[in-house]
């Protein structure tokens, strides 16, 4: 165990990093009593003693005029594994989801995918142009979409390579990298079906085609029954326009399925009556099985779950007693029912839902904990309102073997080991 | 047509509420398609935006389909692409389609869908040509997408063809024989079908506790940088 000297885990070494900073400021007040304190609790800032903040003026309104996290959480951002892609233009970050709360992502924290970098789009000069089987092609500014009826939805997003990594066995050594491809906004736009009546849909119409202004021009083949239930076309997440990384100015949501349908800063839809088969739903975001064939159009984002606390990242800190969260979704409606196992899948408790439980939505799990410093196999169990009961890692296995790379939806596994540590592990 | 599609949805919309009664949830996402109350909407009900003229359509519809709809007039040859592939793709995508770092292999890999470790490439994998040209048009290359000509557009997907033995080095794409091309994976898709599992929400003594073995686990780090062992797997999206 010596040598665990540098091993810190992740949240012990955070606060350390943070009591040392706290230190620092004390040592204003009094370098001579802080050198000596290795003990927060010592801290010149906590009880009886008054803190520094509190006996001063701080700076004044505008000082951020966007606003800005408290520097002490500056350590809560978006982070990628270098590994996974050639370079960043075309590659992934994840979200930090150990560290949010409740249901939404703020706008900083949405993991990024992009296929060729973040463009720089004058909104002036963006149109999105809707064409093919349609009475009135239209080319839309982004004013004419705002002067059209428009919706407020909270649902999730996610990339189907969310947890990707994780099929042959459990790799990542965090739960920002485990499941971090995912987030939950309010999205606002106007429904994709008022745009297409707006522009007369002909009788052969059975598909629309999305069409990025990025330099990859990503383009995804979209049902004609998804465009007419509750495709969006947004502008704005979480109350403020798109940020440049999630599509600015415009961009689609399919509502629980792929995030690589979303398609971001989009430019162009075009009616037809078939299928495009371009690259990204063939050579990718295709399911390779087992027996060579592969899964094509697989949209849906089924019912999925994790612990978010404990994590590697948020490991329990002494005995006693906890609030274990977690988050559940699915791509095919609301959460009906979240189970947690302590020894590995042998017996599960029924877990509280949070706060709001929406359709396609991230769905806030909790569960009064006590831990008594023993180690623990700890697991999440989802069943969506269809009654589909996320699946364990060998029964998905089983179905699709090891290749799919997308749609790992497997109940996930954290080993809590005696002393606090918490692992990524798979079991049999 | 789309009235009744409306209709559809609103009356799946209800059967999904009522199934849901035992269920206490918030209902506050329900998403109204209906609109406010408004008289009956028809092409043109807002007036916003302007005709799209056929020269803006034109300059901005670039797919192409399998059944070649949306090809540019054109031809070139396997042997045209040579040079062209070298300078504009061998940088990423190696000069026999091999692939560089982790970019893209786009040739070999027949035969290994089945394989521990597939290589889903262009010849393994693709179902359509089409796709290919359409891809080459609109993304490539990497650092100057939509910079080839048509013709080039041609020349280059022969020659990716050619790099995975689909055609020969003196073989002519055209418009009118590129949807022709048979690709080996063609019918290697199916629609999807999931759910394909079926779990069960068992409480209590699911399963016996002394087989439970720890199959896999990552090598304790103390960075949140990302560390694995060399046994990582990339997915290769």
């Amino acid at each position: 165990m010596a040598a665990e000297g540098q091993k810190l885990p992740i949240a012990e070494r955070r606060n350390f990093l943070k009591n040392g900073l706290m230190l620092a400021g004390g040592m204003l007040a009094g370098a001579a009593a802080n050198a000596q304190a290795s003990d927060k609790n010592l801290s010149l800032n906590l009880p009886p003693n008054l803190p520094k903040w509190s006996r001063s003026l701080g700076p004044g309104v505008l000082t951020n005029p966007y606003g800005k996290p408290s520097r002490f959480e500056s350590h809560i951002v978006r982070r990628n594994v270098p590994w996974l892609t050639a370079d960043r233009i075309a590659s992934i970050s994840f979200t930090p989801l150990a560290e949010l709360s409740g249901i939404i992502t703020p706008n900083s924290l949405v993991f990024e995918r992009h296929h060729a970098g973040i463009p720089d789009i004058d909104p002036e000069q963006h149109r999105l142009m809707l064409h093919g089987l349609v009475d009135r092609p239209i080319i839309f500014t982004l004013d004419d979409l705002r002067r059209m009826p428009s919706t407020s939805v909270i649902r999730f997003l996610e990339c189907p390579a969310n947890g990707g990594m994780e099929w042959r066995a459990a790799q990542m050594d965090a739960l920002q990298f485990t499941h971090g491809m995912l987030s939950c906004c309010e999205w606002t736009g106007v429904l994709l079906s008022t745009l297409l009546q707006e522009v007369g849909v002909q009788e052969s119409a059975a598909w629309v085609l999305a069409e990025g202004a990025d330099g990859a021009h990503l383009s995804r083949s979209i049902p004609m029954h998804k465009a007419m239930d509750d495709a969006l076309i947004v502008y704005a997440q979480n109350g403020e326009p798109l940020r440049p990384e999630q599509g600015y100015p415009l961009r689609l949501i399919n509502p629980g399925w792929e995030g690589n349908t979303c398609v971001k800063w989009l430019r162009r839809l075009e009616v037809g009556d078939a299928a495009w088969y371009h690259r990204e739903e063939t050579a990718k975001y295709t399911d390779l099985l087992a027996d060579g064939r592969a899964r094509k159009f697989s949209f849906v984002q089924e019912c999925n779950s994790v612990v978010t606390f404990p994590c590697p990242e948020k490991p329990p800190t002494e005995k006693g007693r906890y609030e274990l969260q977690g988050l559940a979704w699915s791509g095919r409606g609301k959460i009906k029912q979240v189970d947690v196992s302590f020894d590995g899948g042998v017996n599960w408790r029924r877990a509280h839902l949070k706060g709001l439980v929406l359709a396609k939505a991230l769905t806030r799990f909790s569960l009064d904990w006590d831990w008594d410093g023993g180690p623990a196999l700890i697991q999440s169990r989802a069943v969506d309102q269809t009654g589909y009961v996320q699946p364990t890692y060998t029964q998905l296995r089983e179905a699709r073997g090891l290749s799919s790379i997308y749609h790992k939806n497997a109940i996930h596994t954290w080993r809590l080991h005696e002393g606090g540590k918490v692992t990524n592990v798979q079991i049999s | 047509m789309f009235r009744l599609a409306k209709a559809l949805v609103v009356l799946a919309s209800a059967t999904l509420v009522a199934c849901s009664v035992s269920v206490n949830y918030d209902s506050g996402d329900q998403l109204d398609l209906s609109g406010p109350d408004q008289p009956e909407q028809v092409a043109g009900y807002y007036g916003v935006g302007k005709a799209a003229s056929p020269e803006e359509i034109a300059g901005w519809d670039i797919d192409i389909r399998p059944d070649g709809l949306g090809l540019p007039d054109g031809s070139a040859s396997a042997e045209d692409g040579e040079m062209l592939y070298e300078d504009q793709c061998a940088v990423c995508h190696g000069s026999f389609g091999e692939g560089v770092d982790r970019y893209p292999v786009l040739a070999g890999g027949e035969g290994t869908l089945t394989e521990s470790r597939p290589e889903k490439t262009v010849g393994s994998y693709w179902p359509y040509a089409s796709t290919l040209w359409d891809y080459i048009h609109r993304a490539m290359p990497f650092a100057a997408p939509q910079s080839l000509s048509d013709q080039d557009v041609y020349a280059i997907t022969a020659y990716v063809l050619y790099l995975n033995d689909l055609v020969d080095y003196k073989f002519v794409l055209t418009r009118d024989n590129l949807a022709s091309i048979e690709m080996p994976n063609r019918d290697g898709f199916f629609v999807d079908d999931r759910p394909d599992t079926s779990n069960e929400a068992c409480m209590n003594n699911c399963k016996d506790a002394a087989s439970i073995r720890i199959t896999s686990e990552p090598e304790l780090v103390v960075d949140v940088s990302p560390v694995v062992k060399s046994t990582a797997t990339a997915p290769g999206y």
